[in-house]
């Protein structure tokens, strides 16, 4: 029942003369954890609430489970969704909050009416949907506060209670619109593992939307990465960090961003930062070196450079370091806090990183193959 | 030492508190508490208007009253007139917020042509109406009567008299309530409508009583208490379009005819009494009950 596959194809959306999307195709597994990621704007939400029956897509088709159900309302398309702002009904304690759901769908609507309902809605009914908020309150160990009203709670305890009601019956898939931007940082990294784990237990289909990349990375079996209203790539989380398809992809995944140096690649193919030979064999012209943080390290020989600034973050340190050739760009590179003790600040200092972790990209902003035929010259 | 200072320090912030509230208790005292006392005082008495001497009567004046057939019939005709104005003008406020509400373009010029009414003058609307609703001159009628029916004497009939004054009254409210009615709407968060239907809010009478309604409590809440006090204040209408004639005397024009009139000042003060009385248990009553409903 929570096993339905998603399938998205030629979305398009406009608001106006702006468009928003443009003609998406995705298809998201039965079962299958998908995060929506893209900054602001990308139009990740949006695309979204095209799934939910929200928003109405200006062409395209949206099917769950084989079925098209781009004409129908989102109370036909059983949809589970969180809102960012939870959305909890305040007039309503928990209790009645996680039961509407099910009375929306299994009461008749005289049954549903305030005051004389309680009298015309089956008995038996009446308990199971009793019984099923209990255990969707169990499962989200909020049993206890079930008699209060969402103001009374604080942002973590709504946050339980909109993911209660969404799963208090079995929906296609869940959809989940930031549920916690609202949270914080403590917070927000304890409920990215109750998710995954919830994920795992329900075995159901979720599409999360975020803007934090490391949300979409800790949690999802692939992510597709939007930009400006397109998905720029599709793939695992490790696809996306190891061979980010884009410039822009690389940018975006990963912390601290991946160090990016211009560079040139000589008629013979020989690519070179700020003049220097870095030993890798791409196609001629202009084009952007990327390597991510811990790829690079501190060497007796290698590039030279000034170590400029240390940060340390427990287990990792972070070293900033500029280059003493070119105009003077700046590199973070990682360390283990068990690695030799970093250089003092002003100190030369030599950097060289593996080939095989390189990234080099064209001047069109597309991931370029490329190869290599020694170490990392001075 | 430290509580010396700690006591000196604490007695100038009661002086200056004193200081900030100051200003608005002598309005309030001077506005609503000394004239509610002289009005007490009055009641006890025979005063009237321009006399020389008067006595102190106790509660006679209250006894009167409820033996004064005018003053009785005034309690029920208003009672009637509140039994109108009260839920037509708040479920049909409503009913016209929720069709406005869901104009885009032409959102402002239903807001405007209801809340006109909101802005004139009652008695030169209440002349107005006298024209509409006369029996022969009257467009009302000649509707009435192209439709085949005999015409009514909405103004004539004593029985249709209150209803009549009442239609009227809520003429003249539901643009406000209205306009409250749709301050209220926009208040509820879109986030809500969109979660009943991912709910399973398949038509609108759920949507509505699952978010709209509830959401609209305090609205309500307020509308029904103001509309209460304008319903028991009515005045202008039974003046121009009546002058209480065929006993439809209101609260506030038996009143009006005593203070005023008949220069019974000492009587008049007693009535008075009488309808802050009702006034205020009704607002207090119905703000105490629905409250403990409409707050979350």
């Amino acid at each position: 029942m929570t096993r339905k596959s998603i399938d998205l194809s030629g979305i398009r959306k406009s608001f106006g003369q702006t468009q928003v999307l443009a003609d998406i195709d995705l298809q998201v597994r039965e079962g299958e954890f998908l995060s929506l990621v893209g900054m602001s704007g990308c139009g990740k939400s949006t695309l979204l609430r095209i799934i939910a029956g929200l928003e109405m897509p200006d062409g395209g088709q949206v099917a769950i489970g084989g079925n098209d159900v781009t004409a129908l309302d989102p109370s036909d398309r059983n949809l589970a969704m969180v809102f960012q702002s939870y959305a909890l009904y305040p007039h309503m304690t928990v209790r009645q909050n996680i039961a509407t759901p099910l009375r929306m769908r299994t009461l008749s609507l005289p049954a549903r009416l305030p005051l004389v309902g309680r009298l015309l809605a089956p008995r038996e009914a009446r308990n199971r949907i009793a019984e099923a908020v209990n255990d969707a309150a169990e499962m989200l160990q909020i049993v206890h506060l079930l008699d209060r009203k969402p103001a009374q709670l604080s942002g973590g305890q709504r946050q339980r209670v909109a993911l209660a009601r969404a799963l208090v019956r079995q929906p296609a898939a869940f959809l989940m619109d930031e549920p916690l931007s609202n949270l914080d940082a403590k917070l927000r990294a304890h409920m990215r593992d109750e998710l995954a784990a919830l994920h795992r237990r329900l075995g159901a289909t979720f599409i999360y939307v975020t803007h934090d990349q490391v949300e979409a990375m800790t949690m999802s079996d692939r992510i597709a990465l939007m930009i400006e209203g397109r998905i720029e790539q599709l793939g695992t989380p490790d696809e996306l960090y190891r061979t980010p398809a884009t410039l822009a992809v690389a940018r975006f995944i990963g912390s601290p961003t991946i160090n990016l140096l211009p560079a040139e690649v000589s008629p013979e193919g020989r690519l070179q930062v700020a003049g220097i030979e870095t030993g890798l064999v791409t196609e001629p012209g202009p084009a952007t070196l990327g390597i991510r943080a811990e790829d690079i390290h501190l060497a007796p020989e290698g590039i030279p450079a000034r170590l400029i600034r240390t940060e340390t973050h427990g287990a990792d340190r972070y070293l900033t370091c500029q280059l003493a050739t070119g105009d003077g760009q700046t590199i973070v590179l990682r360390q283990g806090a068990s690695d030799p003790r970093p250089a003092h600040p002003q100190d030369k200092v030599h950097l060289r990183f593996a080939e095989g972790s390189a990234h080099v990209f064209g001047p069109d902003g597309r991931r370029r193959n490329h190869s290599h035929h020694r170490m990392v010259a001075a | 030492m430290t509580i010396a200072i700690g006591h000196t320090a604490r007695s100038r912030i009661v002086t200056r508190g004193l200081l900030f509230a100051l200003p608005a208790i002598l309005l309030m005292a001077v506005i609503y508490i000394i004239p509610v006392i002289v009005l007490m005082g009055f009641s006890l008495t025979d005063y009237s208007l321009g006399a020389l001497n008067w006595r102190f009567v106790g509660l006679q004046n209250f006894v009167a009253a409820f033996k004064d057939p005018v003053f009785l019939r005034s309690l029920t005709n208003t009672a009637l007139y509140a039994a109108i104005v009260i839920p037509a003008g708040v479920f049909l406020g409503l009913g016209v917020a929720l069709l406005v509400h869901g104009r885009k373009a032409s959102r402002g010029f239903w807001e405007t042509a209801y809340f006109l009414p909101v802005t004139a003058t009652l008695v030169a609307m209440a002349t107005v109406w006298q024209f509409l609703l006369h029996p022969s001159l009257g467009p009302v009628n000649a509707a009435i009567k192209w439709f085949g029916f005999d015409p009514v004497s909405f103004l004539g009939n004593p029985a249709l008299l209150i209803p009549t004054m009442a239609l009227i009254g809520v003429w003249q409210i539901l643009g406000f309530n209205m306009v409250l009615f749709l301050a209220g709407l926009t208040a509820i968060p879109q986030d809500l409508h969109e979660a009943a239907r991912m709910d399973g809010a398949r038509n609108p009478i759920d949507r509505f009583l699952t978010v709209t309604w509830p959401m609209l409590g305090p609205t309500t809440l307020f509308v029904v208490v103001t509309t209460s006090i304008s319903a028991f204040k009515v005045f202008e209408t039974v003046a121009v379009l009546t002058k209480g004639r065929s006993g439809s005397e209101t609260l506030l024009y038996a009143l009006y005819l005593e203070g005023f009139e008949y220069s019974n000042t000492g009587y008049a003060a007693a009535l008075t009494l009488i309808f802050l009385a009702i006034v205020l248990i009704l607002s207090i009553g119905q703000t105490v009950r629905m409250d403990r409903k409409v707050h979350y």
